[in-house]
């Protein structure tokens, strides 16, 4: 560090103070100022390292000329400090109009101890984090639980839901995601067909980068990258929407007007979700495919017709439907995780930063869990 | 006015009323009421539980103990139904996507069977009556702090409740905002007979609006002073109370 002309904290070399220690007094003298706090500070500890319990150190302060709050913070800690070892240590000889910045700083009274909040074990950490998990597992299970109460409801009584609020989200989770997922889904469809091409050639089995494009983009890229870019998205967006309406007050405003939060806010997007996810699933379907035969043609000597052809007889409906099949399920995912943890939060800003985080985090892990299951359940039971 | 002669009971009555939670309650066993046509202040220092009481009388909350009945009913139980009083929260909590007048006119168009021009006539004058009749189509964000507080006192309105809550209605306002919205409040009382149940530290407001309060304590999670705030400004004999009226420090014991 430079030096610099302009005295900041410990970086003063001559202090414009002076402490003298006579007997069971430190006579203190001269300007104490921030500028000199740091070796202050250090004084005051060199005195207090040398007085042991019982005995006393009071501070002599005739000589102080002037005094600002960060010196005299440092004089009063001190001195609880020097109470609480058993030390008696007082104030004496202050001058009044330092005598009123000492009261001012409590340096005349008997201060209780803060306490310290004790720092918890790792045992006891992992112990908390993890119940912490439970807890919020069981509350977004609870939330479902409340969703589909409230959409057998809905269903019921189709006018008490916000209808209203389905269109402009099917416009903001669909419409508008669609550039990002077909150009996505493009490129992965791509990626992984240039990861085929070159194991293909060397069996000379060219055209069967359209059967594997073809599956794996319908049965599992297709659904699953989308789902993965809603949740970016959508989910995202849910949380701190509902999240900054909870801390806003708006949602107790609702529940106070005869509107409940679920009818009004959750079933809308969740309707809104369920219905565009798989419309997008289809688009990014197309577009993994047409990725492909980007590199079919480019770089596997293939014709359109020949990968059409291919892609169209092997893959069948099943492939394309158990895809939208699981994005149903996705949409669902996404948004009972992003209400639910949008409407838990709590906190202000700060709040509404961690409940996003969390709604991206879990629903990922969700996502992927979900993907997982179905795909060992389809082959399981050979569908 | 229907029936007249019948005795009526108090509109709001607080039985036994623990609030806070399990490990940190913040009142214990509170009993009050509210006569219908009153201006009823709850009061006391920071901390002590006032807005959180509000929570519990409208229903947000479920209590530990005790019960807490409007005319006759628990709030809570209102669940999804049209709404029996208006409340008005510390910082107008509007719906931010919709804009003002459609923030007054969402309850008309849930609760009535009004047509469209009908909705648009009442939101119109409960704007005009709350002074914000050029601000109908402007979104909450564009409102500042008063004006959005008045917009929601226009909202708690929409229905004719006889019952309004107002959460610290004067806080962050000027001092000539905070005088006008005393004003309005006097007057929703004395024109149309609105119950009203005020949550507030505001000595200046308090003592123009107020006809009864409850002052809340939160050392010792009890109702210390309960009646006519002027009087007990004069006469309470309790130095909590006499402090909180006079605005002076307590000395600390």
């Amino acid at each position: 560090m430079k030096p610099s002309s302009a005295a900041a904290p410990g970086e003063s070399t001559a202090p414009s103070f002076a402490i003298d220690r006579v007997r069971d007094e430190l006579k203190i003298s001269g300007g104490l100022n921030f500028a000199d706090a740091a070796a202050l500070w250090a004084e005051l500890r060199k005195h207090e390292a040398k007085t042991a319990s019982g005995q006393t150190l009071d501070f002599e302060m005739s000589g102080v000329k002037s005094t600002d709050g960060a010196a005299m913070a440092l004089l009063a800690c001190m001195r609880g400090e020097l109470h609480q070892r058993g030390v008696k240590s007082e104030f004496v000889g202050a001058p009044e109009p330092i005598q009123a910045i000492v009261r001012l700083y409590r340096g005349d009274v008997t201060v209780a101890a803060l306490k310290k909040r004790r720092p918890r074990g790792s045992l006891n950490q992992i112990g908390r984090a993890t119940i912490d998990v439970l807890t919020e597992v069981q509350l977004v299970f609870a939330f479902f639980g409340q969703m589909l109460l409230a959409g057998v409801a809905a269903i019921r009584a189709p006018r008490t839901v916000n209808w209203r609020e389905v269109a402009p989200n099917m416009e903001r989770s669909g419409a508008d995601a669609v550039p990002i997922i077909v150009l996505i889904n493009f490129l992965v469809g791509m990626a992984m067909a240039f990861q085929a091409a070159a194991q293909l050639k060397r069996f000379g089995a060219n055209l069967l980068v359209a059967d594997l494009i073809g599956i794996s983009v319908t049965r599992e890229l297709g659904p699953l990258m989308t789902a993965i870019v809603v949740c970016g998205r959508s989910g995202a967006s849910f949380a701190a929407q509902l999240g900054f309406m909870r801390v806003n007050e708006e949602t107790d405003a609702l529940r106070t007007m005869g509107f409940g939060p679920m009818r009004f806010l959750v079933l809308p997007r969740t309707f809104a979700l369920v219905l565009v996810v798989p419309l997008l699933t289809l688009l990014a379907d197309l577009a993994g495919i047409l990725g492909g035969l980007l590199v079919g043609l480019g770089n596997l000597d293939l014709t359109l017709s020949g990968y059409v052809n291919e892609v169209v007889s092997v893959v069948s409906l099943w492939d394309v439907g158990s895809g939208l099949l699981k994005s149903v399920v996705f949409a669902l995912a996404i948004a009972l995780i992003a209400c639910q943890q949008g409407l838990a939060t709590s906190g202000g800003a700060e709040g509404v930063g961690q409940r996003t985080t969390s709604t991206v985090v879990v629903t990922l892990f969700t996502l992927v869990l979900i993907d997982a299951v179905a795909t060992v359940f389809f082959r399981i039971a050979n569908l | 006015m229907s029936e007249p002669l019948k005795p009526l009971k108090p509109l709001i009555q607080v039985t036994g009323l623990t609030i806070g939670w399990p490990d940190a309650v913040l009142q214990q066993d509170a009993n009050f009421e509210v006569e219908r046509g009153d201006i009823f202040v709850i009061l006391g220092g920071s901390g002590c539980g006032k807005s959180t009481l509000m929570r519990y009388l409208v229903g947000l909350e479920t209590p530990l103990a005790g019960q807490v009945t409007i005319d006759g009913k628990t709030p809570s139980e209102q669940g999804v139904s049209r709404p029996t009083f208006g409340v008005m929260f510390q910082s107008g909590a509007l719906l931010g996507s919709l804009t003002v007048g459609e923030n007054v006119a969402l309850q008309l168009q849930e609760w009535t069977s009004l047509p469209k021009d009908a909705i648009g006539a009442i939101v119109a004058a409960k704007l005009r009556l709350v002074g914000l009749h050029h601000a109908e189509d402007k979104m909450p964000a564009e409102l500042s702090g008063g004006m959005k507080k008045r917009a929601a006192i226009a909202r708690a309105m929409a229905l004719e409740p006889e019952l309004i809550f107002f959460d610290e209605p004067s806080a962050g306002l000027d001092p000539v905002a905070a005088a006008e919205l005393d004003e309005l409040i006097l007057g929703l009382n004395a024109s149309l007979g609105i119950t009203i149940v005020i949550v507030t530290h505001d000595l200046d407001s308090i003592f123009k609006v107020g006809k009864h309060c409850i002052m809340l304590d939160r050392e010792t999670k009890t109702i210390i002073a309960r009646g006519d705030p002027r009087e007990l400004r004069d006469r309470s004999e309790d130095p909590r109370v006499r402090s909180f009226f006079n605005r002076s420090p307590q000395v600390e014991t």
